[in-house]
């Protein structure tokens, strides 16, 4: 894995990108004891705001910091311009995907994706075909993960259209720099992103349901044990929202209200941060306490909004990302902008027995996975866990796709000894609604560990600030 | 605002104010043991500290002895204890997690870092080296947590549901404190001068409201447990007397009405003119026990009410 893309260092030469160079410039002035002071002032703010989160698994009510480092990922505003226009149009595609499957499936009759991958999907919800949502959006917020690979050219890797988080790391990580490094701020002309939470407040209220002039926003949370309930919190506070549980809402006449101290208020737009099983107890889990009963159906009679709409996995599952590119070509008739990592289909006979043929080299996910579970790093495994895992892609082949392993580039982090070069990833956050629209950057997400490609915070991964540079 | 968002305010308030209290309790209890008295009577005094919070059959189902160290242990540190000061204080904290939005930063920021810093606090060594100096701190944060709230939060229905369940949990533990105190040291006769054993006793009951100064400044007088007893339930002025509270309840109470709160603030609106229009002499008259009792027992009372019409109802 040598051959990787540094973020910072020209390959090569070893020279210093220019978007890096100033910030190298001061660094290198910088006192090992400042850094290491504001790297521990940064970590007892996070732990004092309660900056934390939880990880399934651990005793109950254990709360972690998410590792912040203070080298920031800079990228310059022409490529960032570039993923701009290609997300827009990758995330217009998808929407139209999502509209397309639960009402005429052209693409399916036009023999572009096949029927059965979508019926066959655990994600695809029947109750939904027909139902008209608020402008034909679906994925209200999408958090697109990209990454770079050996010569620095960008993919895509998921596109997360159900309940993507995140997104209130990435204001605290530029919160937290501006305030340890102000100077840099003054340095460099980086372009702001803190008004995140207006846009996304703005673009709810967008696709309230049709005839709400003045719509009440909810974000819905699953509760304080929740392992992003910090963001759950932060984004209701920072809109000036109420954050509810199910518990709080309850429905009546086709309407779902709020209990509060002066009574029922109704609810118009529900931003909700719970996977669609848990939504509704008559209609999907029963064992859900969650969720409120009767949502779905003042859902499908249009007098709520759900962002997300419910049954937009259907479009984020790993078996259908290989036909990203395809929606785009049919519903836009552009070509792509971004690229796709070539994928193998393991429910494809021939793709399979690729991949069988070269586990080693492979990284293999399963389609419904997410979090960094559940998935082999051929390079990275022994050969009983190769061998170990042949044993679950024979069983079951339509369960797992395989990709090459990426090179994922690598931007400088401070580890144990000093600073060393650690690979990291682009979350963007895109928002859906009378039109389409994202602050500048994202969420940097870094694996921490040397040669790790791992970069969910569930698994150890720390996040960056990340800079986008006008030129 | 949300039922269960007012739920959580008021009962990190009443916790914090709870943890308050306890440690008051807890230190004056520590101070009056070191006076010379015997073995019977150390015992008497942690049998009442565990009776202001009816606790005592908790504690006896668990430890076997009843002595400074365990009944210590059983109110600062044992999490089985719901009244324990660290059970108050997660519990605050708790609640203010859940509502941590709806909170100013300082606001959190301060229930978050008393929390943490208990937890480093919260061990034997320390405690058994100096828990008057742990007592201090949670009395300390426990200023600096209203302070900061008065200081930076919006006047608003939060603020009023927060002063709510200060104040409902202040007057109630005012009661418990005196009627515990006042039935130990019921043999003396109530407008008498104290003996000197006495005076100690009554001089740390005032001390455990902060009332020691308060007393001689508004008396000038030798210490009477009547005088005492007017002090802290009839002076308006004196802010942790139960007519004080019952005045910023009712004031409270009054800032979040709602259309089915009307039979609620007449209740507290009862409550606060029985305190207002006594004359202490009448109360001794007809027993301060009956007095304090029925307080108490309308407290109770106003805190369901108050669950029923705005919060969430507490499970019957």
């Amino acid at each position: 894995m040598a051959n990787f893309f540094d973020e910072m260092m020209a390959g090569g030469t070893g020279a210093v990108r220019d978007h890096y160079r100033e910030f190298d410039d001061w660094l290198k002035r910088q006192s090992a004891e400042r850094i290491a002071r504001k790297r521990a002032e940064a970590d007892l703010t996070f732990r004092r705001v309660g900056i934390t989160f939880a990880v399934y698994g651990d005793d109950a009510g254990t709360e972690r910091l998410i590792p912040f480092d203070t080298i920031p990922r800079i990228i310059p505003a022409h490529e960032w311009a570039a993923l701009e226009a290609g997300l827009v149009q990758r995330v217009k595609a998808l929407n139209m995907f999502v509209h397309d499957i639960y009402h005429d499936q052209n693409i399916i009759k036009a023999g572009i994706i096949p029927a059965q991958q979508i019926y066959q999907n655990a994600q695809y919800r029947p109750e939904m075909q027909g139902i008209n949502v608020a402008s034909d959006i679906y994925a209200h917020i999408a958090g697109v993960d990209i990454v770079r690979a050996g010569k620095g050219e960008f993919y895509v890797l998921e596109d997360n259209l159900r309940v993507p988080s995140g997104v209130s790391y990435m204001l605290e990580d530029r919160k937290m720099m501006m305030r340890l490094f102000p100077e840099l701020f003054a340095r460099h002309r980086i372009a702001p992103v803190e008004h995140y939470p207006d846009m996304l407040l703005e673009n709810l209220r967008s696709v309230a349901p049709t005839g709400v002039n003045d719509p009440t926003v909810v974000v819905m949370t699953p509760g304080m044990y929740n392992s992003a309930y910090f963001e759950h919190a932060f984004l209701a506070q920072q809109m000036g929202v109420e954050l509810v549980e199910g518990k709080d809402l309850f429905v009546n006449a086709n309407n779902v209200y709020m209990r509060t101290i002066r009574g029922p208020q109704r609810v118009d737009v529900i931003y909700r941060r719970i996977d669609d099983d848990f939504l509704d107890p008559l209609a999907f889990r029963s064992d859900s306490t969650l969720g409120v009963p009767g949502l779905l159906s003042v859902y499908r009679a249009g007098r709520v909004t759900l962002a997300n709409a419910i049954g937009t996995g259907v479009a984020d599952d790993k078996s259908i990302y290989p036909f990203v590119p395809d929606m785009i070509r049919f519903y836009l008739s552009e070509q792509p902008l971004l690229n796709n990592v070539p994928t193998w289909q393991c429910r494809k006979p021939e793709d399979l027995a690729y991949t069988l043929a070269h586990l080693s080299e492979l990284v293999v996910k399963e389609v419904h996975g997410a979090g960094g579970y559940g998935m082999l790093i051929g390079p990275a495994s022994s050969k009983q866990q190769i061998d170990d895992f042949r044993q679950r892609l024979i069983a079951r082949p339509d369960g797992y796709i395989a990709q090459p392993t990426l090179a994922l580039s690598a931007c400088p982090t401070y580890v144990e000894n000093g600073i060393a070069p650690r690979h990291i990833d682009l979350r963007p956050f895109v928002l859906s609604g009378k039109t389409i629209s994202m602050v500048p950057g994202g969420l940097t997400r870094v694996a921490l560990e040397e040669g790790s490609l791992v970069v969910n915070s569930s698994q150890g991964g720390g996040t960056k600030d990340t800079w986008i540079l006008e030129e | 605002m949300l039922s269960r968002t007012a739920d959580h305010l008021y009962w990190m308030a009443r916790y914090t104010e709870r943890a308050e209290n306890t440690a008051r309790m807890l230190d004056v209890a520590v101070q009056t043991s070191m006076l010379p008295q015997s073995q019977a009577d150390a015992e008497s005094g942690w049998r009442a500290m565990l009776g202001i919070s009816e606790l005592e059959e908790a504690f006896e189902a668990k430890y076997d002895v009843l002595d400074a160290r365990n009944v210590l242990e059983f109110m600062i540190s044992d999490t089985d204890n719901s009244s324990s000061i660290v059970s108050c204080l997660t519990g605050a904290r708790e609640n203010a997690r859940a509502v941590r939005g709806v909170l100013t930063t300082e606001v959190w920021e301060t229930h978050n870092a008393t929390w943490i810093e208990m937890q480093r606090r919260v061990n034997k060594v320390a405690l058994d080296a100096d828990p008057s100096d742990f007592f201090e701190w949670v009395k300390y944060r426990s200023h600096l947590s209203r302070g900061v709230t008065v200081g930076t939060m919006l006047t608003d229905e939060a603020m009023y549901f927060l002063r709510l369940g200060t104040f409902l949990e202040r007057a109630d533990n005012t009661a418990r404190i005196l009627d515990i105190k006042y039935h130990a040291a019921k043999q003396s006769g109530l407008h008498d001068t104290l003996s000197q054993r006495d005076f100690y006793y009554w001089a740390a009951l005032l001390r455990s409201v902060s009332g020691f100064e308060i007393y001689r400044k508004v008396y000038r007088d030798a210490i009477t447990p009547a005088r005492v007893a007017e002090l802290l339930m009839l002076r308006a002025d004196m802010p942790r007397s139960l007519l004080a509270c019952m005045e910023q309840v009712v004031a409270n109470l009054k800032s979040v009405r709602n259309d089915v709160s009307v039979d609620t603030e007449r209740m507290a609106g009862k409550i606060h003119a029985e305190l207002q229009f006594a004359r202490i002499d009448d109360i001794l008259e007809a027993g301060l026990d009956d007095t304090l009792g029925n307080f108490m027992e309308n407290l109770f009372e106003l805190g369901n009410r108050i669950s029923r019409d705005f919060l969430v109802p507490l499970a019957a």
